[in-house]
């Protein structure tokens, strides 16, 4: 039997969040996180959670499982149980709206502040924009973020200063278009990250890194766009 | 909401250049003074070294990046600590009296480093 501890609010009938203990019978399966919690809403069914493709596709269910954050859909017991013991608890540093489910607001403000979608000034040629497979590969690492969440909210930088800080996240993305051969705002652009909170609030911890379902790198992106405000003032 | 009003130079990067700057020759002044005492010194010697004019600005210059280095650095720490997201409007309050607290302790410094270096 596996025990598994889980986070629970509901704002409307409990003062405050608790963690209730359930014990799941995994059958000695290596079962994935989100497997677990199925079998424990066939139970009780009010136990909350969000989620969609069970495949690490669509980015709903992140979690913070046994302390990191992750997709609980492509997370195995194996990777994440110690000692038998499974804690279950929302993505930190973002509102709970119940049990497992937070408010993304805070996280999807910043990500619209980094204008995610190609500016070009230039007429559009009749049929499409062209890139070599060279810039292509450019935005290779990039383009993949998923919009999980699970690196701004494992950032302390995104804790303190969600308002502020663009996160992780969103930097990945600000990047994905500062890269792309195709986007001539990149003036524009960098000259909206150069205060001291949205990019330089990045203290280069790398929970970031260390959390990504996709294994993507938003300090190296980071890394990039530093760099490119720093030639753009030299 | 934290503003960037008390930030060294308004912008991110600026301010990250001088963090980068000050920390570049605070690490060479300590590296240098370090040498100079294991190579062993007495106080003639130490004497003579910190009346040259040249050791002085060097004095100085590490002071004034120590300065700017512990504000760019403080100022990071209390705009995520102490701030109105944390605690209300008590953290700006809180926060404003932390930054002109480690202002005059910073300035007491640089001001008594003078005095202490070119003896007056
Ligand atoms: S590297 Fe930067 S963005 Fe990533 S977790 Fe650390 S502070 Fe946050
Ligand atoms: S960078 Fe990775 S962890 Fe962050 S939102 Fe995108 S996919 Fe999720
Ligand atoms: S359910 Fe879609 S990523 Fe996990």
């Amino acid at each position: 039997m596996l025990q598994v501890s889980i986070y629970r609010y509901n704002p409307e009938t409990d003062s405050e969040p608790y963690m209730q203990d359930v014990q799941v019978d995994t059958g000695g399966k290596d079962l994935m996180v989100l497997d677990v919690l199925e079998l424990i809403k066939s139970q009780d069914t009010t136990v909350t959670y969000r989620r969609s493709c069970r495949e690490g596709v669509c980015g709903s269910d992140g979690m913070n499982m046994n302390g990191k954050n992750g997709l609980a859909c492509i997370t195995p017991l194996s990777e994440t149980v110690r000692n038998n013991k499974l804690v279950l608890r929302p993505l930190p540093g973002l509102p709970v709206v119940r049990d497992l489910v937070v408010d993304m607001s805070m996280f999807y403000a910043q990500y619209e502040k980094v204008q995610p979608f190609l500016m070009n000034d230039t007429p559009a040629p009749a049929i499409e924009r062209l890139q070599s497979p060279e810039e292509r590969e450019k935005l290779d690492g990039l383009y993949e973020c998923i919009l999980c969440a699970c690196c701004s909210s494992a950032c302390p930088s995104f804790w303190w200063n969600p308002d502020r800080f663009i996160g992780p996240s969103g930097l990945l993305q600000a990047y994905r278009f500062l890269a792309d051969s195709r986007d001539t705002a990149t003036e524009e652009r960098l000259a909206k990250l150069d205060d001291p909170f949205s990019v330089f609030r990045c203290h280069g911890i790398q929970n970031c890194v260390n959390v990504c379902p996709k294994n993507l790198n938003p300090t190296r992106a980071i890394g990039h766009i530093r760099n490119m405000l720093l030639s753009r003032a030299t | 909401m934290v503003t960037a009003v008390t930030s060294m130079g308004r912008s991110g990067l600026y301010d990250w250049m001088m963090q980068r700057v000050s920390a570049v020759i605070l690490l060479a002044y300590f590296i240098f003074v370090g040498c100079v005492l294991l190579n062993g010194v007495d106080y003639a010697a130490w004497k003579a070294l910190y009346s040259q004019t040249w050791m002085r600005i060097f004095s100085l210059l590490a002071l004034l990046s120590l300065g700017l280095h512990a504000w760019v650095g403080l100022w990071a720490v209390f705009t995520d600590y102490l701030t109105e997201r944390l605690m209300g409007t008590t953290g700006n309050v809180l926060r404003f009296l932390a930054q002109a607290v480690s202002a005059l302790i910073m300035f007491t410094y640089v001001v008594w480093g003078v005095q202490i270096l070119w003896g007056l």
